[in-house]
C-alpha cells in the first residue's frame, strides 16, 4: 500500500517536473519562503521601528539603502522583506482555514444526499454569488482589528468555490461500484469518508490550494491597503497604504511603490502556475488543452 | 389560450407546453433570487448588528464621546431595543426604503447612495463595455490561431495581470502618469459649464479608473470567449461552411463566433460582483466618488448604519445580475431553452 503510495509520487512529480513553468515557480516559492523564515536572522528588526529609523524621508536607493527609504525614512527593502512574513502567514492560514471549511461542506454535500445536502448546496451558491471583498470588509469592520480578523475574513468569504469542486469530484467518486461494495459489506459513513471518498478527493484539494494561496495574498493586501489590518504590523498591502496616504505616489516615489507590488505578482504568480502544473498532472482530461 | 390550442392542433400545444416551462423556469429563478435576498437582508443584521455586540461602542472606539452623546446616540440607533424589535424596525424600513441614518453624515443613508451610484455606473458602465470589446476580440484571435505565439503572450498576459491587485496597478498609472491625467476627483472646480466642457472634463478624469478596471476585467472575458470559440471549432458545420467554399475569416465572423458569444454574454453579468469589489479599491486609489469610495469611507468611521446601507445594496444588486444572467442564458440560447 505505502509502496504503490510511494511509486504515485514519484509519477506526479516526475510529471510535475516536466512544467518548467511549475518547476521554476516552485523555486521562487522556496526562495521566498526561506527568506521570510530567516528574515530576524539576516537582518535587524529595529529598523522597522519609526522612532529608530535613521535614514532621510523618501530618498531614491542608494548603496547604503538599495531600494531607497520610505515616509519615515525606513529602508523599503527591510520593510519589503519583513512584510513577506506577514503576507504569507495571513495567506497561508487564511488558505488553510477555506480549504478546511470547503472540503468539510463538499464533502459532506456529496455524501449524505437529500435536504441536508440541497440546503448545503443552496447555501454554498448563497456566499458564491456575494461579492466576497464587500463581505471581507464588513466582517473586519465589526470584529476587533487585527490578522486573525483578516484570517477570518478571508476564509469565510473563499470556501464556497473549494466546495463547489470538491463536491463536483466528490460525486463522480460516490458513483462508484467499490463505494457501494464498501456500503454493503457494512461501512459506516466515516469509513466511507475517510477511506475512500477523501483519499480520491484530495489530490485536486491539494492543486485547488495553491490557487487559494494566490487569492489570500492579494485579498490580504487589499484589506489591508484599505486599513483593515494590523496597524502594528508591516505588510505589503499596508506599505502601499501608506505610500498613498503619505503623499509617497503624487511624489513619485516608485521605489517606494514597485518592491512589494512586484513582490505580490510575483508571489501571487508562481502559486498560480505551481496550481495549473499541479492540475495538468492530477487532471487527465485537461492533458493536451493547456499546450 | 385554450381557443388558440384548440384550433392549432398539436403545434399549438408544444408552444403551451414550452410556454409553461419557461414560465415554471422563471418563477423558480425569481423565487430563488428572493431567498438569497432575504439571506442578504438577515446577514446584514448578523454583521452589524449582532457581531459588534455594542455597535455603539465600535463606532466611537477612536474618539472621545461624552456620556450624553453616547446615550442620545443608542436612543437613535434602538440598540437597547430587544433583537427582535430592532429586527423588525429594521427589515420594515428596507420595504420602505429606507436604510438608516449615516452616523458621521448624519444624512439618510438611501440618500448618500442615490447621490453616489451615477458615478459608480459610469465607472463601472464604460469599463465593462471597454473590458467586453477587447476581450472578445481577443479571445477570438487567440482562439483562431490557437498555440500561435500571439495565444501564448495573451494567455501569458492574462495571467500575469490576473497576480496583479487592482489598487497597485492604480497607483502604478498615477506615478507613471505623473500630471498627464487628473489624479483624483471626476470633475475640476474651473470648468465652464457647458455641455461639452463638462462631458470632456470628466471623460479625461475617466481615464486612469477605467483603465485600470478594465486592465483586471478584460482577462476573463479573453479567457471564456477562446475557450468556448475552441469547442466551437472541432463543429461538423464549420466542416460544411469551409466545403461550401467559405473563405476563413467568413467562417469565424458568420458561423463560429455567433454562437461561442453566448457564456460570455452572460459573463457580463456574472461578473458583476468581482467589478462591484474592484469598484470599492480603484475608487479609492483615484478619490472616484462612487459608491466604492463611500465604502472606504464608511470604514474610516467605522460608520455602521452606512456600511450596512452599502452592504444590502451592493449584494443586493449582485444577485439582481446573476438571476438576469440566468434568464438571458435561456432566452439567448435555444439549445438550453429545448432541454
Amino acid at each position: 500500500m505505502w509502496q504503490r503510495r510511494r511509486s504515485a509520487a514519484v509519477r506526479v512529480w516526475r510529471e510535475f517536473t516536466r512544467d518548467r513553468g511549475g518547476l521554476v515557480s516552485l523555486g521562487v516559492l522556496g526562495a521566498v519562503v526561506l527568506l521570510a523564515v530567516l528574515a530576524p536572522v539576516l537582518t535587524d528588526p529595529a529598523g522597522l521601528d519609526v522612532t529608530r529609523a535613521d535614514g532621510l524621508p523618501l530618498r531614491p536607493p542608494t548603496w547604503e539603502y538599495p531600494l531607497g527609504t520610505d515616509v519615515d525614512g525606513r529602508s523599503v527593502l527591510l520593510l519589503t522583506l519583513w512584510g513577506t512574513r506577514v503576507s504569507l502567514l495571513v495567506g497561508f492560514a487564511a488558505t488553510v482555514l477555506s480549504v478546511l471549511i470547503g472540503t468539510v461542506v463538499g464533502i459532506a454535500a456529496a455524501h449524505l444526499g437529500g435536504w441536508v445536502a440541497a440546503a448545503l448546496l443552496r447555501f454554498t451558491d448563497f456566499f458564491l454569488a456575494l461579492p466576497s471583498l464587500v463581505l471581507a470588509i464588513a466582517l473586519s469592520s465589526v470584529l476587533p482589528r487585527g490578522s486573525a480578523t483578516i484570517v477570518l475574513a478571508i476564509a469565510v468569504t473563499s470556501w464556497p468555490a473549494t466546495a463547489r469542486l470538491v463536491r463536483a469530484q466528490a460525486l463522480t467518486v460516490e458513483g462508484r461500484p467499490y463505494i457501494e461494495r464498501a456500503k454493503a459489506l457494512g461501512g459506516g459513513h466515516l469509513h466511507l469518508v475517510g477511506r475512500h471518498v477523501l483519499p480520491a478527493v484530495l489530490p485536486l484539494v491539494l492543486a485547488n490550494t495553491t490557487l487559494v494561496v494566490g487569492n489570500s495574498i492579494i485579498a490580504e493586501s487589499t484589506l489591508a491597503f484599505l486599513g483593515l489590518g494590523d496597524p502594528n504590523a508591516v505588510s505589503w498591502g499596508s506599505m502601499l497604504q501608506t505610500a498613498l496616504s503619505s503623499g509617497a505616489v503624487s511624489a513619485g516615489a516608485w521605489w517606494y511603490l514597485l518592491p512589494p507590488g512586484l513582490a505580490i505578482v510575483v508571489i501571487v504568480l508562481s502559486f498560480t502556475l505551481v496550481g495549473r502544473a499541479l492540475e495538468t498532472v492530477l487532471n487527465p482530461r485537461l492533458k493536451g488543452d493547456r499546450d | 389560450m385554450t381557443t388558440s390550442v384548440d384550433t392549432a392542433g398539436p403545434a399549438g400545444a408544444g408552444t403551451r407546453r414550452a410556454g409553461t416551462s419557461t414560465l415554471r423556469f422563471l418563477a423558480g429563478k425569481v423565487g430563488a433570487a428572493a431567498v438569497s435576498l432575504a439571506f442578504v437582508v438577515v446577514l446584514g443584521f448578523l454583521l452589524f448588528r449582532m457581531i459588534p455586540g455594542d455597535p455603539v461602542a465600535t463606532m466611537t472606539r477612536d474618539r472621545p464621546t461624552s456620556p450624553e452623546q453616547l446615550a442620545r446616540l443608542r436612543e437613535r440607533l434602538g440598540v437597547d431595543e430587544p433583537m427582535v424589535r430592532q429586527f423588525l424596525d429594521y427589515a420594515g424600513g428596507l420595504l420602505r426604503g429606507d436604510l438608516g441614518t449615516s452616523y458621521i453624515y448624519n444624512r439618510p443613508v438611501s440618500a448618500m447612495i442615490g447621490e453616489r451610484l451615477w458615478p459608480t455606473i459610469l465607472l463601472v458602465g464604460t469599463a465593462t463595455l471597454l473590458a467586453a470589446a477587447l476581450g472578445l476580440w481577443l479571445g477570438v484571435r487567440a482562439a483562431w490561431r490557437r498555440g500561435s505565439t500571439f495565444d501564448r503572450a495573451q494567455t501569458g498576459i492574462a495571467l500575469t495581470l490576473w497576480s496583479v491587485p487592482q489598487f497597485w496597478l492604480g497607483l502604478l498609472l498615477l506615478t507613471a502618469t505623473q500630471g498627464l491625467f487628473p489624479s483624483r476627483g471626476m470633475r475640476s472646480p474651473d470648468i465652464p459649464p457647458d455641455l461639452l466642457g463638462q462631458a470632456l472634463d470628466v471623460a479625461h478624469h475617466l481615464v486612469l479608473p477605467c483603465v485600470t478596471l478594465l486592465a483586471v476585467t478584460y482577462a476573463q472575458y479573453m479567457l471564456v470567449m477562446r475557450s468556448s470559440l475552441l469547442e466551437e471549432m472541432g463543429a461538423e458545420y464549420l466542416t460544411t461552411a469551409r466545403a461550401k467554399g467559405l473563405r476563413d475569416d467568413l467562417v469565424r465572423a458568420r458561423h463560429a463566433v455567433p454562437n461561442a458569444l453566448l457564456p460570455t454574454v452572460t459573463l457580463v453579468f456574472l461578473q458583476f460582483g468581482m467589478v462591484v469589489s474592484g469598484t470599492v479599491t480603484v475608487e479609492t486609489v483615484f478619490s472616484w466618488p462612487g459608491l466604492g469610495l463611500l465604502t472606504y469611507e464608511a470604514l474610516r468611521g467605522p460608520d455602521l448604519p452606512l456600511l450596512q446601507g452599502l452592504f444590502v445594496v451592493l449584494a443586493g444588486a449582485v444577485i439582481l445580475m446573476n438571476l438576469v444572467a440566468e434568464v438571458l442564458y435561456r432566452v439567448l440560447d435555444p439549445r438550453v431553452r429545448a432541454s
